[in-house]
């Protein structure tokens, strides 16, 4: 009774064989991530500072700080994610929750699919076309913004829409019976559930933008440009400005003789501000999920 | 019965899903204060003449229906009011739904809703309710934490409690005691016995002797058509009107 076959024995080296083998695979994930954090951390170290954050690039920028460029990403995302934000969800909450099935919705269904597939660069040039030059907002803030903005919304409603989704349908059929508007069965009881889920999604579309240098090369971002220090204020909507990821790539290939530690000091501020974002996605997360019942 | 006010009036309902056609042309009558039973097996269009009745049915792509259902004399699909149509009927899914909220404010959505603004109108609301629905005296010491965690046979009285809070002149049971045990089913049905004298209630379902406890009519639904409609004595005597009713009611259909 209870005797080890042969049979037996197998299937147990096969389950131990799997385990480690599933084991070194997440191992293999979180290396690279751990590895490029250190070794930036390790190589721009000597210029990591408070006054590298808060002073303005200087010699050819090739001294000084960040400011400029730091303060244009923040600038930047905050923008796109006004206006990504109420656009992405309100469409998402038309699309789950008003639309019937219908060849219309399945069309714009799959365009928010396709659309999230479309390169970053694509995105540029249209932002280019139709923000800078057609619209007339020339190259600014607003433009490289709105840009940004058009490039997250696909995912953004991809993922909210997966939110909303996730609410069980019954709880809309109860609020139905007992005789609430399908809005009131939204704000009340559908928006509360999912309101983690969406504002992940909203956030780490966003610290991609933060990320993406082309979109804001072509359509308001510039090589350099000097702002006050220590002025939260100093763009203006229709200002071009600095972002720091097109000031990584031009410290990197187009600047000669920068030092080291600069460039790596910026890429750890940049790669900061993503997980910032990310750190945040999180926490909401976390706290929201806290009040979801059920 | 012939001067009796009638409540709900249904001639000639077909009831359809895209090409399926769930109910074949049906008609009866359910009078004030009466309990109202409908048996028959699965599929056989019960839940979705409720849907029709309240107008939720809507709510699903592709069904349609032709004929007529009227309550208190007003045809449902024109009423200018749905909202108004839906808290007048209370409607009671097979699977207790607590919403993810308090028990509290699980009573006090449906007043809210429909702009119930004072907290203490609201208050007695509830407490009311919570009464009607046999669940006051468990569970008001605790009412403000989750409507989800009670048992089973507790939500669903809250479930009913929520369907009362809208003050429903008809109430409607979609097979309740399918998911509870046989002590809660008992506690509800006599909760029904008091509630008649307040409201008409129709009693969908899958338990034959359920319907004989409480009905005063039953109607035998058979795939989407009546097979029988008569008072409860009749359908579960010796000799009801049908063979196949006959048949259904002792277990040996098929």
């Amino acid at each position: 009774m209870f005797e080890a076959t042969d049979q037996t024995r197998r299937k147990q080296r096969q389950e131990k064989a799997i385990q480690y083998l599933l084991t070194a695979m997440t191992t293999i994930i979180v290396l690279p991530l751990l590895l490029i954090i250190f070794y930036l951390l390790y190589k721009a170290a000597p210029i990591l500072s408070l006054e590298f954050l808060f002073e303005n690039p200087i010699h050819g920028m090739r001294a000084g700080g960040i400011w400029a460029p730091l303060l244009g990403t923040i600038y930047l995302v905050l923008i796109s994610l006004l206006i990504a934000t109420p656009v992405g969800i309100f469409a998402a909450i038309y699309l789950n929750e008003y639309s019937r099935e219908s060849w219309m919705t399945r069309v714009i269904n799959l365009a928010v699919v396709n659309l999230a597939g479309v390169p970053s660069i694509v995105h540029a040039l249209f932002g280019l076309g139709a923000f800078v030059l057609f619209a007339g907002i020339g190259r600014s803030i607003l433009a490289a913004s709105l840009t940004l903005a058009i490039m997250t919304l696909p995912v953004i409603i991809a993922s909210t829409k997966e939110s909303l989704a996730a609410v069980p349908h019954s709880f809309r059929e109860a609020c139905w019976n007992v005789g609430a508007t399908r809005w009131q069965t939204i704000r009340h009881v559908v928006l509360p559930n999912s309101i983690s889920g969406i504002l992940t999604g909203v956030i780490l579309q966003v610290s991609r933008a933060a990320g993406e240098t082309a979109p804001v090369m072509f359509t308001g971002a510039v090589f350099f440009k000097a702002i006050q220090t220590g002025d939260p204020f100093a763009y203006g909507l229709l200002d071009q400005c600095m972002a720091l990821s097109m000031h990584l790539f031009t410290i990197s290939t187009q600047v000669p003789d920068v030092p080291e530690a600069l460039t790596y000091g910026t890429a750890v501020v940049l790669l900061g501000v993503v997980l910032l974002f990310n750190a945040l996605a999180i926490f909401l997360r976390v706290k929201l999920r806290g009040k979801k019942k059920w | 019965m012939v001067d009796q006010p009638v409540k709900i009036e249904v001639r000639d309902l077909h009831l359809f899903y895209r090409q399926h056609e769930a109910l074949k042309g049906i008609s009866f009558t359910i009078f004030p204060n009466e309990i109202f039973g409908i048996i028959g097996p699965a599929q056989s269009g019960k839940t979705s003449l409720l849907r029709a009745i309240n107008r939720t049915l809507e709510f699903t792509p592709g069904t349609r229906y032709s004929g007529s259902i009227t309550v208190d004399g007003q045809e449902v699909g024109k009423v200018r009011n749905v909202y108004e149509l839906r808290r007048k009927i209370g409607m009671v899914a097979p699977l207790p739904v607590g919403l993810p909220m308090t028990i509290y404010d699980n009573v006090a959505f449906a007043p809210r809703m429909g702009g119930m603004r004072q907290k203490g109108e609201i208050d007695a609301t509830v407490e009311q309710c919570l009464r009607q629905a046999a669940l006051w005296d468990e569970v008001k010491d605790r009412l403000h934490t989750l409507g989800t965690n009670l048992s089973g046979g507790q939500q669903q009285r809250l479930t009913i409690a929520r369907a009362l809070s809208h003050q429903p002149e008809i109430l409607c049971l979609d097979e309740f005691s399918i998911a509870i045990d046989p002590v809660s089913t008992m506690r509800i049905e006599e909760v029904l016995k008091t509630l008649r004298q307040q409201m008409t209630i129709i009693l969908v379902t899958n338990l034959v002797q359920q319907a004989r406890r409480l009905a005063d009519r039953t109607m035998f639904l058979f795939e989407g058509k009546i097979i029988e409609v008569d008072r409860s004595e009749v359908i579960f005597s010796n000799k009801p009107a049908q063979q196949k009713t006959y048949d259904y009611v002792n277990g040996i259909f098929g």
